[in-house]
């Protein structure tokens, strides 16, 4: 049995739930033009994904195991609603900015997916804490990529200006890529190649060994 | 009918719903591998795509809306904050249907569809088509052009990334980049290619 500590930072960086256990990644890339919108989308992530562990481990040995899916998916709609209309009322603005995107909450792999693999095995306390350490490892990585998008495409960084950009008479010219959908792939890729070079466990095996250069004359 | 065109061509090549929203991502990376299987996988999703949003779409006119259950005599209630739930609800159980509906009358496809079609119902993509479908107040007819197009829109992603990377796997990637990371940067590619049909106004 793992440790608290373990269980709540492990997600961070050593099994981090987007670049290692590939969940999650849908909802997510679209919100990260902005730092603003990304910070709400997190803190939305990590609520509902803390609380449906919580409430899923609570419920798991009176859940039927056919029908614990449409169960899970009702836990998890019920406290996405939530948020969402808390969203509504107190931030309405960023709300519309993020449009569809709250709502893709219930189909993020992530929360069912530690749900599924988590939560239904352990204690309330425990999966509570698996919960929040993948919302944190889900934020850590998107954070990271709208560190790098936001100031690059538009020179500001929540809101206030890094850059001055040329167009209000500064020297910044925004790179238009950062603003536009490849950008987050292309960084998110960077960053798991950056993630690996660190930790070099999570490398995968290659299919394919490629055999040695072979010279010419060797050859024959 | 061109105004329906219209938004069956802009959702697969403009706003492809993998491509430029990331809806589906995970089951759009991971099960990516082979042609075949994600050829089979896009076929599925057109399938439940198709169906789910223009039910969702009545659900929501003559049931959610604002004002919507006049027929019923209630022309003050707004159900619209049940929404997900009921969406969700509508997709899971479309999918049980169509599931036990192959199981008995089309066998073949059953056996080839089999293994994703429990999957989809978590895919995003399929509630991402609903939420627009929401936000954007289609009618019934349009949501019908919708759906159908943004389900050929994703399955024509998800093979286009199958075929790059069968051929990839033979390819020398630093070791740090191989598999996902390699992927995420063709996904990039590939979406600023798709990005290049953006000026087209149909």
């Amino acid at each position: 049995m793992s440790s608290p500590k373990e269980v709540l930072f492990s997600p961070l960086f050593d099994n981090n739930p987007i670049a290692l256990q590939v969940l999650g990644i849908c909802s997510a890339l679209a919100v990260t033009v902005s730092m603003i919108n990304t910070l709400v989308m997190c803190a939305a992530v990590i609520f509902v994904c803390a609380f449906s562990n919580l409430f899923v481990s609570m419920l798991r040995h009176v859940m039927p195991s056919s029908i614990r899916i449409i169960i899970q998916m009702t836990i998890i709609a019920s406290l996405v609603i939530l948020v969402d209309q808390v969203i509504q009322a107190y931030a309405y603005e960023v709300s519309q900015r993020l449009s569809v995107f709250v709502g893709l909450i219930i189909t993020n792999c992530i929360v069912l997916g530690r749900a599924e693999g988590f939560a239904l095995q352990n204690g309330p306390y425990m999966s509570f804490l698996d919960g929040v350490g993948n919302g944190l490892g889900y934020s850590v990585l998107l954070i990271l990529v709208a560190l790098v998008r936001e100031p690059l495409g538009a020179g500001t960084l929540m809101g206030y200006t890094l850059f001055l950009s040329v167009n209000d008479g500064g020297w910044y010219i925004g790179n238009g890529l950062m603003l536009l959908a490849p950008s987050a792939f292309f960084i998110i890729g960077l960053a798991i190649w950056g993630l690996r070079a660190w930790k070099p466990a999570q490398v995968e095996p290659a299919e394919y060994e490629i055999a040695e250069n072979v010279q010419y004359k060797e050859a024959i | 009918m061109e105004h329906y065109l219209g938004i069956f061509f802009s959702v697969i090549f403009i706003e492809n719903m993998a491509l430029t929203y990331f809806l589906g991502m995970c089951t759009f990376i991971a099960i990516s591998k082979k042609i075949s299987t994600s050829f089979g996988l896009g076929v599925a999703v057109i399938v439940v795509l198709a169906i789910t949003v223009p039910v969702n779409n009545l659900i929501y006119q003559y049931v959610l809306r604002e004002g919507a259950l006049a027929w019923a005599g209630f022309p003050d209630v707004n159900l619209s904050f049940l929404g997900f739930l009921a969406y969700i609800g509508v997709i899971a159980a479309l999918v049980q249907i169509l599931e036990m509906f192959l199981d008995k009358h089309v066998p073949a496809l059953y056996t080839a569809l089999g293994v994703f079609l429990p999957l989809i119902t978590v895919n995003c993509a399929i509630l991402g088509a609903s939420l627009f479908m929401v936000e954007r107040d289609y009618t019934f007819t349009e949501s019908v052009a919708f759906g159908l197009g943004a389900g050929v829109g994703w399955a024509l992603a998800i093979t286009a990334l199958a075929g790059v990377r069968e051929k990839l796997k033979y390819s020398d990637v630093p070791e740090g980049l191989r598999g996902l990371g390699i992927t995420f940067i063709c996904v990039g590619l590939i979406s600023l290619g798709f990005m290049s049909f953006g000026g087209i106004d149909l």
